[in-house]
């Protein structure tokens, strides 16, 4: 790595620097847009006790559930959790931590994160078990709950095509979390299917600038289908 | 006769205006797509990125970079533009998606709706369900009228876990058609071949009965 490459040549040191207790920052909805190679890499380390902000947690073997198998996340924000038979089994045996999240707070709070915007306050959640015990302000005759920001040790993402500056395009409905997430890591690692030369990518079309990505490396992509659902 | 899923289906997209955005939730909301009426030209929303959702791709189109928010493999109709969650959730918060449709377990007659949570049963996550709910300005509630075993779900206070307080002004049930208002449910229209008592009988919370209900009606 030099200056403004922020290519890297393995996905050992994409994720060099990873220890037990830090807080992974994750993109993807469902199994769409999920930074699959960098999450079999957590895996591969063996890391324990994260902390994952993610909008769920993949399923029984693949996306983040493969961190479930040796039991490498001890706390997760998530908005749905409900495709995956271990993860309920964790759960109920209160091996992990589940802070459920409303989906747009959980997007919000990771957009504050990177923006430098410790807390904001929002209507989603007032008078639900969520606003429990949270700072409750009227503005304009509404109540709104004061939600604070999140930010990560890492952030992992999950990029179409990339140049060598960081600056990243994300592919249809895979974008999602990604460029949230890419804000809001103190470390920003980026897998992507292409990496282009610099100048390829319009500059009016970045989603992420290069500024918040600290690591690119381009891989190979299973990427599974959740529910394959086919025009009849 | 109650009316069937399709048939509440039909009775929401009636309430579908031109040059309308809407989101359907997961369920009976999901089959409103299939009766847009003639016409009338929609912008489908999917919470997790997608403004213009199309129909369900073929073979050839099938694409893992292409889902709804249900996790569907979909397409994108021409006109339609792809963002991130937090530009998605934008949009709902901010209240310029001008009509959501989704489920409920429970709706109460100060427009409390309960639908994500039931304590000792698996809790999954509320998806974008109270972020929906605190930002629209205009929800129809799909749900039947009573559980299986005849207790109402329209209630004078809800007794689940509540997704939203004070926000749903529309309710569409398998027996009728009613609005929210000054803390009562106003029945409206009633299902083919159901009778006022029965809805009255039917229903927990405060229901205020106008002289004539018409009966909705449905092409065969």
């Amino acid at each position: 790595m030099a200056g403004f490459d922020k290519r890297v040549g393995s996905y050992a040191e994409a994720m060099e620097g990873i220890e037990d207790g830090m807080t992974v920052l994750a993109g993807g909805f469902g199994l769409c847009g999920i930074p699959e190679n960098l999450i079999a890499e957590i895996k591969r380390r063996g890391v324990k006790n994260l902390t994952v902000a993610s909008n769920n947690c993949g399923v029984d073997g693949f996306g983040l559930g493969v961190l479930l198998e040796d039991r490498q996340i001890s706390k997760i924000f998530a908005s749905y959790v409900g495709e995956n038979a271990l993860f309920e089994q964790q759960m109920l045996n209160d091996e992990i931590e589940v802070i459920l999240t409303p989906q747009g707070t959980l997007a919000e709070k990771m957009r504050a994160g990177g923006a430098g915007i410790p807390a904001f306050y929002t209507a989603t959640g007032y008078g639900t078990p969520i606003g429990e015990g949270k700072e409750v302000r009227e503005f304009n005759g509404r109540h709104y709950i004061l939600e604070e920001a999140l930010v990560g040790d890492f952030a992992i993402v999950k990029g179409w095509k990339a140049d060598r500056y960081g600056n990243v395009v994300y592919r249809h409905t895979a974008q999602n979390f990604n460029p949230l997430a890419a804000t809001a890591g103190k470390i920003t690692v980026v897998e992507v299917e292409e990496i282009v030369e610099p100048g390829e990518l319009e500059p009016s079309q970045i989603h992420t600038p290069g500024i918040y990505v600290d690591r690119i490396i381009q891989g190979t992509f299973e990427k599974r289908i959740e529910k394959r659902t086919l025009h009849s | 006769m109650a009316l069937t899923r399709e048939q509440m289906a039909q009775r929401v997209a009636r309430e579908l205006e031109d040059g309308f955005y809407v989101n359907l939730g997961i369920g009976i909301p999901t089959l409103v797509a299939n009766y847009i009426p003639e016409g009338v030209d929609v912008m489908l929303q999917s919470e997790n990125g997608l403004l213009g959702m199309g129909r369900f791709p073929t073979e050839e189109e099938l694409d893992a970079d292409m889902i709804n928010a249900g996790k569907q493999t979909v397409t994108a109709r021409p006109g339609a533009a792809i963002f991130s969650s937090a530009e998605s959730f934008a949009m709902i918060r901010g209240g310029h998606v001008d009509l959501t449709v989704l489920g409920a377990f429970e709706v109460d007659q100060e427009g409390n709706i309960a639908s994500w949570m039931v304590p000792g049963k698996l809790i999954k996550g509320m998806g974008g369900a109270m972020d929906l709910v605190a930002g629209a300005e205009n929800i129809i509630c799909t749900m039947t009228h009573a559980s299986k075993h005849g207790e109402s779900k329209l209630l004078e206070k809800c007794t689940l876990p509540l997704t939203g307080a004070g926000c749903i002004n529309r309710v569409l049930t398998d027996l009728a058609y009613l609005e929210i208002k000054d803390g009562a449910f106003v029945l409206k229209e009633r299902a083919p071949g159901v009778s006022v008592e029965e809805i009255i009988e039917k229903t927990a919370g405060k229901l205020v009965v106008p002289d004539h209900v018409p009966e909705m009606t449905f092409a065969d």
